[in-house]
């Protein structure tokens, strides 16, 4: 069997586990095997309908009244109860922040080694094998993990959702015994961000800026434009950053996140190996930068040479015009 | 407070990974190694904790003789001590494998502790598994990927990175804690501090000391493969009047990209 995690925030499925339950069905019908997926909480067999489109045999909806927040040592126990009895080959979670704490607690209390962010996976020779970025991105591996089960996190906005030919999976609901004691560390609450703009690493289109864009005020800028466009966040590079005009949540690059959207825009930015490193993986990317020679033109598939502050507001006219068409 | 830092020495950021494809691992002549950049945020948090609190930091870092220069640098920051677990395997990206060694050295060797810290990332392997592994294999709390780090009487709380957001997390100590960016602004080593790394002694443990058996330390991961990332072409550019250029960009936008 091939279990995936599935997330759940504020009462909805995350896309990005469908994402990795997509590429479970792929592999496990590659490898003859069938894919579950599991729910933890309290109160959630409701989602779990949103997963069946995706080919789940099972879904296995994991209940406790102390799970009804997350926690990592209890997620992982919850889990770990479970695989001791269905015993899967494969264990997937999305590469969320939640799906990192949580796998390599889970890894470490199965006994076994596990792949971080993995950008694909491959059948070889009847086992399945891992790709991932190392180095931020400057350098691929292929990876074959040797315990049982494999443990990975899949990198979200990679995987493409892919709904199965039938959908008649089966709901299981169990009730997983956890302590008190098995809570180690209480969730107080979730203090969003203001505006609570969407996360870049979730974002289908980023627009960022860097110390082209002068100040903070100047940032407005793109979150209009980002407001013009569907499931589009705003990030930035570090220097932007550094100066101030913008949270860190936002940075792009080595030290900042790594992205994969359908379309990078950077403006103002030059594109320092550190902030390629973070977004080179973009399908498509666009740079607005007004010296000719920035490097970022080397990566860019459209680039506009000239000032932002002149290009900007006649852009955001001209893509309002083709929103609305 | 007694405070653990755990440390490691990566390639500058600034590098060009080149790869020697038939023994897939990366080439490291040339390459200029630093402390994780991650791992700088843990020292000087571990160091402002012992300023406000007292106890004793102290780093640690798996690895060959080569970590005893970002051992150095964190003693120069100001750590009051630090330990050279010798490992000289080459990098195999296996967490779980480091993970091991760190607890035998926690188990056998640390004494009382309570707070082990951590990057959130070593840059390079990008795991970010270690801190997570050790937390289980210590049955402890963890806080990882952490801007803001509160210790009061025993216990600590964290604001957490998620998306968009922050979890408000607390536990008591001891804990894991691994710092992401933001969490505090690492000092620089003073010319004192370097002087007086320079005479400290760091002593050094072997695996077999820290009775490990070669089954528990056996990677589980192996490098099939090791590729350079596709090369980007640059694509076409345009220069000229700003509103045709607006209306350029967003005919390549709708009509070649169709991303909008
Ligand atoms: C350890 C370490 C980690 C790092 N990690 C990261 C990271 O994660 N992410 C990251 O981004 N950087 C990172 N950096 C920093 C990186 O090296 C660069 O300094 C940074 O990316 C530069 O940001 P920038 O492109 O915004 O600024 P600059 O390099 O100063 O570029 C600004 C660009 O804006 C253009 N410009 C200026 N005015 C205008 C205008 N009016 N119209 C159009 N264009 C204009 C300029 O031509 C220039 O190309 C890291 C550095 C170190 C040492
Ligand atoms: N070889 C090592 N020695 C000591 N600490 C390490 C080592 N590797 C990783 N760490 C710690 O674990 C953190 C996360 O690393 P990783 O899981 O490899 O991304 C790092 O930021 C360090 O704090």
């Amino acid at each position: 069997m091939i279990l995936v995690f599935m997330e759940h925030r504020e009462g909805k499925v995350k896309k990005s586990s469908l994402e990795t339950l997509s590429e479970g069905k792929r592999r496990a019908d590659e490898l003859g095997l069938e894919v579950c997926a599991v729910l933890i909480g309290h109160e959630v067999d409701n989602l779990a309908s949103e997963t069946l489109p995706y080919g789940a045999a099972k879904v296995f909806v994991l209940e406790n009244s102390l799970l009804s927040r997350y926690s990592s040592s209890g997620y992982a126990q919850a889990l770990f109860t479970l695989a001791e009895e269905v015993k899967p080959k494969i264990l997937l979670f999305s590469a969320t922040a939640m799906g990192k704490d949580l796998a390599p607690r889970c890894a470490a209390k199965m006994g076994v080694s596990m792949a971080s962010e993995c950008t694909g996976t491959a059948v070889q020779n009847g086992s399945l094998t891992f790709i991932r970025p190392i180095y931020a991105g400057k350098a691929f591996i292929t990876v074959g993990l040797s315990g049982i089960p494999q443990v990975a996190t899949l990198r979200p906005n990679v995987f493409p959702l892919v709904e199965a030919q039938q959908n008649g999976g089966e709901i299981v609901k169990k009730e997983v015994a956890i302590g008190e004691n098995q809570i180690k560390a209480q969730l107080e609450e979730i203090v969003r961000q203001e505006g609570s703009e969407l996360d870049v690493t979730e974002a289908e289109i980023i627009i960022s800026g860097g110390r082209g864009m002068k100040g903070a005020e100047n940032f407005d800028l793109l979150r209009d434009l980002s407001k013009l466009l569907p499931h589009s966040a705003v990030g930035a590079s570090r220097s932007a950053v550094d100066s101030g005009w913008i949270d860190h949540q936002h940075q792009v690059g080595q030290t900042g996140k790594t992205v994969s959207p359908n379309l990078y825009l950077a403006i103002g930015i030059s594109g320092a190996i550190q902030h390629l490193a973070g977004m080179s993986s973009s399908k498509k990317i666009v740079a607005v930068n007004k010296d000719h020679e920035a490097p970022i033109f080397k990566v860019a598939d459209f680039g506009v040479v000239g000032d932002l502050f002149q290009i900007l507001p006649p852009f955001k006219e001209e893509l309002k015009k083709v929103l609305s068409e | 407070m007694n405070i653990f830092v755990f440390v490691k020495r990566v390639p500058d950021t600034e590098s060009k990974i080149k790869i020697a494809h038939n023994e897939a691992r990366i080439i490291e002549e040339g390459l200029n190694f630093v402390l994780n950049p991650y791992d700088e945020y843990a020292v000087e948090e571990a160091l402002q904790i012992r300023e406000a609190k007292g106890g004793t930091v102290t780093v640690v870092s798996v690895g060959s003789d080569a970590a005893t220069t970002i051992l150095k640098k964190c003693l120069a920051m100001g750590a009051d001590e630090a330990v050279l677990i010798k490992d000289d395997n080459p990098e195999s990206y296996d967490g779980l494998r480091t993970a091991r060694i760190i607890v035998q050295f926690l188990k056998n060797k640390a004494g009382d502790y309570d707070l082990l810290l951590f990057g959130k990332q070593s840059v390079g392997a990008d795991n970010a598994q270690i801190p997570a592994m050790v937390a289980e294999l210590m049955d402890l709390p963890q806080g990882n990927v952490v801007t803001s780090l509160e210790i009061e009487g025993s216990k600590g709380s964290v604001l957490r990175e998620i998306e968009g957001a922050s979890e408000k997390i607390s536990f008591p100590l001891p804990a894991v804690v691994s710092a992401q960016k933001g969490l505090n602004e690492p000092r620089y080593e003073t010319l004192k501090g370097i002087m007086a790394a320079k005479k400290k002694e760091i002593p050094v443990i072997s695996l077999e000391e820290l009775g490990l058996d070669k089954e528990a330390i056996k990677p589980q991961i192996s490098v099939l493969k090791m590729e350079s990332p596709p090369e980007r072409q640059a694509g076409r550019k345009i220069e000229g009047e700003p509103q045709d250029l607006a209306k350029q960009l967003v005919q390549f936008l709708h009509e070649e990209a169709k991303v909008i």
